[in-house]
């Protein structure tokens, strides 16, 4: 059962910015199985929304492009292992490249963590839902295949609705999510990537109210039985990673803006 | 000293003596009894994974074979002896497919192989959309029957009623959820990234669909448990539709 009290004093949270519409109802902290709520004035999507009045005279101030960037794993969880490297480093590091970059272009960057913390996975989607985030990337690594992988969640789509199952957020945004992945798949294969696209069931990824793409890097080149050749850690092979994904994110934020 | 001491001295000595003899004999036959269990021990290994009876008649089945190179799935068939029940049928068919995985030239190269599936236990399906059909507990109740209540959150109390419920969708030919057990040791070493282990699981999912087409949805257990996730990315929480893993013409999974 919904805690009121609770409710009612995170909405107060959210609500204090002026562009907030939507409120996330957490019950305990969160768990799996709570719900989210969208509160939207009709006609508006429910994340991120116009202010809730128009100003008259003068031109309604376009919303904040804020990207979401996740990088996975973090502190207990190490995420995978490839020799004497950690998934959840290789993620730190190109999700701290990416934010310079896109900071460098004047996209707002929020990030789930900064350091080698552990964070859970409500914990991420909460991080995410709270930003009214135009764009959400999770960033995952692994050596198997190569290239880059991109992945949307399996939720089936279903229309907007008032409230939302937390482990089925996603599904109202998985239309806009693919549109995302579109683009983010052209950047990346204008700069040279073996890209293959597909659709997963990621508990964070589920519950985030975004367009929202899992970004997984795997070693470049190299085919099976052969020795990759580019390594994980390769700081040329993040900066090109993080060229195209910046590259991209700057696409979508353009197509964002047209009427 | 006596001659009857000296008597007793000798015979003490020659019993000293044997007795180390045989000790020293004991302990060669248990070490070769030991050799021999161990070595019993290990055949019964071998035999172990999911070996169909010989007795059972040999049926096509459909593997549906992931590739990690362009993340895809093929149809693969192959002739194997099957057994009659569902149930067992499931869980061979699911050992030859992980049994491919763990060739060294594998596609979607997997550790652990055919003893990596526990068992696979069959149910009626539930409605998704929040209608429970039957609180039933698995065709293949038994000591596991708890943990499949788990997975389908579902209470156990009520068997009485669910066998009958059971026994009718198995009767009707109804939609059926698959249970699939893995074992830990498969979980631990699987390789860890969201392409891998969605390949596993969804492969997994349109193997049993390809060949037993009642199944529509499938969910896992690991060791019995349920679990977060595969190898830390696939939700294993989440019920899987098989007929969404079935792979269409030129997309990947």
């Amino acid at each position: 059962m919904l805690d009121r009290l609770a409710i009612r004093s995170f909405c107060n949270q959210v609500v204090s910015g002026a562009v907030a519409a939507a409120f996330i109802v957490a019950a305990a902290g969160l768990k799996p199985g709570c719900l989210i709520a969208q509160e939207t004035a009709p006609a508006q999507q429910p994340i991120p929304a116009p202010p809730a009045a128009p100003r008259p005279a003068t031109l309604p101030a376009a919303p904040r492009f804020v990207v979401v960037l996740d990088a996975a794993h973090g502190g207990d969880d190490g995420g995978g292992k490839f020799g004497s490297l950690l998934e959840k480093d290789l993620t730190l590091a190109l999700s701290v490249r990416l934010r310079s970059l896109l900071a460098a272009r004047g996209i707002a960057v929020v990030t789930t963590r900064e350091s080698d913390a552990s964070v859970v996975p409500e914990r991420r989607a909460e991080i995410a839902n709270h930003a009214a985030a135009r764009a959400c990337l999770s960033i995952h690594a692994t050596q198997t295949g190569s290239g880059v992988h991109m992945f949307v969640s399996s939720l089936p789509p279903q229309d907007p609705a008032r409230i939302a199952a937390w482990k089925t957020a996603q599904s109202a945004w998985v239309t806009r999510s693919l549109a995302l992945e579109g683009v983010l798949n052209s950047a990346l294969l204008q700069a040279g990537m073996n890209v293959t696209l597909g659709r997963t069931a990621l508990s964070s990824l589920d519950s985030m109210v975004c367009p929202a793409v899992a970004f997984e890097f795997a070693p470049a080149g190299g085919q099976k039985g052969e020795k990759p050749a580019t390594s994980l850690d390769d700081p040329a092979y993040q900066a090109q990673l993080a060229e195209a994904l910046a590259a991209g994110l700057l696409a979508w934020q353009a197509e964002a803006r047209q009427p | 000293m006596s001659p009857a001491m000296s008597i007793v001295r000798r015979i003490q000595t020659w019993l000293f003596i044997l007795l180390l003899v045989a000790s020293a004999a004991m302990g060669v036959v248990l070490w070769q009894l030991r050799e021999r269990a161990h070595q019993r021990l290990l055949a019964g290994q071998d035999s172990a994974p999911t070996q169909a009876p010989v007795v059972s008649p040999e049926e096509r089945a459909t593997l549906m074979v992931a590739n990690d190179a362009d993340s895809s799935m093929q149809p693969r068939e192959l002739t194997l002896p099957l057994p009659q029940d569902d149930g067992s049928r499931a869980r061979v068919i699911l050992g030859k497919l992980l049994d491919l995985y763990a060739l060294p030239d594998a596609t979607h190269p997997v550790p652990g192989g055919a003893a990596s599936i526990g068992q696979v236990f069959l149910l009626p399906a539930e409605n998704l959309n929040g209608s429970p059909a039957a609180s039933a507990p698995a065709r293949n109740a038994g000591p596991a029957e708890a943990s499949i209540a788990a997975a389908r959150g579902v209470s156990v109390a009520n068997s009485g009623a669910g066998q009958k419920n059971t026994a009718a969708a198995a009767q009707d030919g109804g939609p059926e959820l698959a249970v699939v057990n893995l074992s830990s040791a498969f979980v631990a070493s699987h390789p860890s990234g969201i392409e891998a282990e969605t390949l596993t699981v969804l492969s997994i999912c349109a193997t049993l669909h390809a060949n037993l087409p009642r199944v529509t949805q499938v969910r896992f257990l690991v060791d019995g448990q349920a679990r977060d996730t595969l190898a830390g990315h696939a939700d294993l929480t989440r019920t899987y539709l098989a007929s969404d893993a079935m792979p269409t013409e030129g997309t990947n999974p």
